[in-house]
């Protein structure tokens, strides 16, 4: 049965990303647009963290103009013929016009302040970060990169957690990008997870998880079962910051919270860190001092 | 005798399904009648089976699976150990935060060989299935698998794993104590375990909480488990807003064994007693523990090294996509 060759798409604003309103939801106090571009979707008043897209995500971490994409030529298909209340072929054809992106990790390689980095980004835009066979393929083609060229792995992730249209397919890429995590550090190589928000479900509990380092926005959510599940289960009312990169922080699951202004460096000095690379630029420095 | 064709208007898994029965039955028509063998009850089996895809639509075959996985009578891990592993010693705690009664784990001998067992736990009374959280683990139920299995390859010893959950535990303190963590790790745990390692989904394999105890060597199913990325429930709700489609999401999602072993993610299905493993326990036990035993004696003649490469190619292939052409 042919099914579904036309696509009707009705244009939405993208659903993150976009500059919110003249006035910040945090602090109320008055946004431009322009502002907001410059500190990186942060409020410059409040410290706020508006989502960040993919393509900014990658000018923010990687240094200009050293970019490959990696297995761009991957594209989702409809392995079960999903339809719910729409076809599945039709929201991927909706989030590709309008994120402009072929699926919801980006995967490059790139330079971070002049090391060759594999790096993965998520963008929540595509189908809410969602994990599907195209995710964990290009995930696994990272860390293949990432080994053959010795370079370390990180990867920002921003799931809303399994892409239940690929059924028990997408819930196997939690175990693929886990294998896959695992050949990088079987390298002896770092990965280092960045969780923005929202970090939940399916991703949360495979690749996010298993880094070497777990770094985390602030105000970030991470929670792999929903707020309203386990409120039904357990009765309980959650508190509002709950799963939150603050309180992540204090329950001693992830290993810092760091303001996406200062990201880069942090990322770099972890990297230093870990394996060394730039003695020579921190040879004199003020250690002394 | 005018032969039954396979039933139309069905999907493809369930065609599948009804032609490798059709096989079956031919075959057994033709056996001798050996004396002490009686295949009567097989080929009564087969008949009712075939007439049940026949009658029903993909929606109903897959959400009658959806009822027998979660049926409250049917066999559980401590089912299967009570019939199969008489020198059971179960094992607690995760040496870390607590024991988790929704998983059960310990060493014992199936047929000869000495195992660990590790295997959700739902419970049959409601007393008992409050204890367990309805098979759902926390943390410490993860933590405490990952470290029998680390025991049970230390002593190189087999690990068997029967999964049987609605998921992960949905609270608080699950939440804080580390779930997602507690389940990546497992996976990453069962992945590279250097011993012989066997999972079967024995009743409601519930996303991550299941999958954190399934990755293995071999993965089976039993042929009323179902195995999913959501609840079919949890998937009406947020596809369909409307919980009651349920019946939908389960046969969109493809959750039973036919579908998953024609999808390739799972290795075998195992056939039931008449009507659904809650029948007859004994049964059950014997024939999931038949193909386990027969599993685990093909995975030991591979030497450690090629099993793991074995296992983390085939965790590494998974999935579904296209390859666009160069513009
Ligand atoms: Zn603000």
């Amino acid at each position: 049965m042919a099914r579904y060759v036309t696509v009707q798409v009705t244009r939405k604003e993208p659903p993150t990303g976009a500059a919110p309103a003249e006035h910040c939801k945090k602090c109320q106090l008055p946004l431009s647009k322009e502002g907001l571009e410059q500190s990186w979707q942060v409020c410059p008043h409040c410290g706020y963290h508006y989502p960040l897209r993919a393509a900014l995500r990658l000018a923010l971490l990687a240094d200009s103009g050293s970019v490959t994409f990696i297995g761009e030529e991957l594209r989702p298909t409809d392995p079960l013929e999903f339809f719910d209340l729409r076809p599945y072929t039709e929201r991927l054809a909706e989030a590709q016009l309008e994120t402009g992106l072929t699926e919801a990790l980006v995967a490059a390689r790139c330079s971070i302040a002049g090391r060759p980095v594999a790096l993965g980004v998520m963008d929540f835009g595509f189908m809410g970060g969602s994990m599907g066979s195209v995710v964990g393929e290009r995930f696994h083609r990272l860390a293949r990169l990432a080994v053959e060229e010795a370079m370390p792995l990180v990867v920002v992730a921003s799931s809303g957690g399994a892409r239940m249209q690929e059924g028990l397919l997408s819930l196997m890429q939690m175990a693929k990008t886990v294998a896959a995590a695992e050949i990088v550090s079987e390298a002896g190589l770092p990965y280092i997870a960045i969780l923005t928000h929202p970090t939940t479900g399916g991703v949360f509990a495979s690749f996010a998880t298993v880094a070497d380092l777990i770094l985390a926005e602030p105000g970030a959510v991470m929670q792999f079962a929903g707020t309203r599940v386990i409120e039904q289960t357990t009765r309980e009312k959650l508190p509002p910051d709950f799963g939150s990169s603050e309180k992540q922080l204090v329950h001693g699951q992830i290993d810092l919270v760091v303001d996406r202004r200062e990201l880069k460096a942090r990322l770099t000095q972890c990297l230093d860190l870990l394996v060394g690379g730039r003695v020579a630029d921190a040879g004199g420095g003020e250690a002394g001092g | 005798m005018a032969e039954q064709s396979p039933p139309s208007g069905l999907r493809k898994s369930y065609q599948t399904e009804a032609i490798r029965l059709l096989k079956r039955l031919q075959e057994l028509r033709r056996l001798p009648a050996l004396t002490g063998t009686n295949y009567s009850e097989e080929i009564k089996r087969i008949q009712e089976r075939l007439e049940s895809l026949r009658n029903r639509s993909d929606s109903a075959v897959a959400w009658e699976a959806v009822q027998l996985a979660r049926h409250q009578d049917r066999p559980q891990t401590l089912d299967y150990i009570a019939h199969m592993i008489p020198d059971f010693l179960e094992l607690h705690g995760d040496r870390l935060h607590g024991d988790d009664g929704a998983v059960v784990a310990g060493l014992g001998t199936l047929n000869g060989r000495r195992i660990a067992l590790i295997g959700h736990q739902k419970g049959h009374s409601l007393k008992e299935r409050q204890e367990r959280s309805f098979g759902m683990a926390r943390p410490e139920g993860y933590r405490k698998a990952m470290r029998v299995a680390r025991l049970a390859e230390k002593f190189g010893l087999p690990v068997v794993t029967l999964v049987d959950t609605p998921g992960a535990y949905p609270g608080r303190d699950a939440e804080e104590g580390g779930q997602a963590g507690a389940i990546a790790n497992s996976i990453r745990v069962f992945s590279v375990l250097r011993v012989p390692t066997v999972a079967v989904v024995i009743g409601e394999g519930g996303s991550g909480g299941a999958l954190a105890l399934a990755v293995a060597d071999r993965v089976f199913m039993l042929e009323n488990a179902v195995y999913s990325v959501i609840s079919p429930e949890g998937c009406a709700a947020l596809l369909w807003r409307d919980a009651a489609e349920a019946p939908r999401a389960a046969e969109a999602l493809r959750l039973t064994a036919a579908d998953l072993y024609e999808l390739g993610l799972i290795d075998q299905i195992i056939p039931e007693p008449a009507g659904g493993a809650h029948n007859d326990h004994r049964a059950t036990a014997k024939r999931v523990m038949r193909q386990v035993h027969l599993a685990l004696a093909e995975l030991e003649r591979l030497g450690v090294e090629e099993r793991l490469r074995l296992r983390r190619e085939k965790y590494l292939r998974m999935g579904r996509y296209t390859i666009a052409s160069p513009k």
